[in-house]
């Protein structure tokens, strides 16, 4: 059922220097034994289908910027299956709009995993040291 | 513990449980309001972090709690601490992305009654919720 269409993750691959974003990306600090950022980007079209699959009514930026923020944690909590509770990781922070300032480790390289979801691009950066 | 203990009847008979929902995501308590199937369980307030919980809490005194754990300000892990203290018979359940072993232990050490990961279904909500209410 198209409702239920599953995502598919694209070819992962290595970047250096900032990653381009989407229109929202929320970012979990890493501490801990590794250090960095977990970042969770997205357009603004696909999160509006989110909601709307989430039965929510409530399509305001400060939504979009909550469900970014929520995608992130949600995504490196599940990470501490692994990597166990040193992977320490932050409350979300949000950025939004064009260019937004990226934070990033000096150095770090980011690991980019596309998430395809119906007709809409999200992706996954994970830049530890 | 008995939450059970001291309840009020609603309208229908039944006994009827006072329901906070603590998280820091709207969407997410949203999300957790519209998932209860449990028309015992009366929703008396949201809170966004620990120290909003622990105020909400003294003015609802509410039987049943769903906990989030990372949050700004005072995290879910102090503030179940604080809570059982104020009223030990009240129930908590964690939901929280935190999926390692480590923290679900910690978490019941402190006092929580359950442990939900996120993400999840209403089913796994609503069942969570039951046995925390049995």
């Amino acid at each position: 059922m198209a409702a239920q269409q599953p995502a598919s993750i694209g070819s992962p691959y290595l970047t250096e220097g900032t990653p381009t974003v989407h229109d929202y990306t929320g970012v979990i600090n890493i501490s801990g034994k590794r250090e960095g950022f977990v970042y969770f980007t997205a357009p603004r079209a696909m999160l509006t289908v989110l909601l709307m699959k989430m039965q929510e009514n409530d399509f305001s930026h400060e939504t979009m910027r909550d469900l970014v923020g929520e995608v992130a944690n949600t995504i490196s909590g599940n990470a501490r299956r692994d990597f166990g509770r040193d992977f320490v990781i932050s409350v979300p922070s949000v950025l939004a709009g064009e260019r937004p300032e990226i934070p990033q480790k000096p150095g770090a390289r980011s690991f980019v995993i596309p998430i395809n979801w119906r007709s809409h691009s999200a992706k996954l950066i994970v830049s530890l040291t | 513990m008995n939450a059970a203990s001291g309840k009020v009847m609603n309208a229908n008979g039944k006994k009827s449980f006072k329901l906070m929902i603590v998280d820091d995501s709207n969407i997410m308590r949203r999300r957790i309001e519209r998932s209860n199937q449990f028309e015992e369980l009366e929703l008396v307030g949201t809170a966004g972090n620990g120290l909003e919980a622990i105020e909400m809490f003294k003015k609802m005194d509410p039987d049943v709690v769903t906990m989030d754990l990372t949050m700004p300000q005072m995290d879910g892990i102090e503030c179940i601490s604080k809570l059982v203290v104020m009223k030990p018979a009240v129930r908590i359940l964690v939901i929280s992305a935190l999926a390692d072993k480590a923290t679900a232990v910690d978490a019941m050490e402190k006092g929580a009654n359950g442990f939900l990961n996120k993400p999840f279904t209403d089913r796994q909500l609503n069942e969570a919720i039951a046995d925390l209410m049995r």
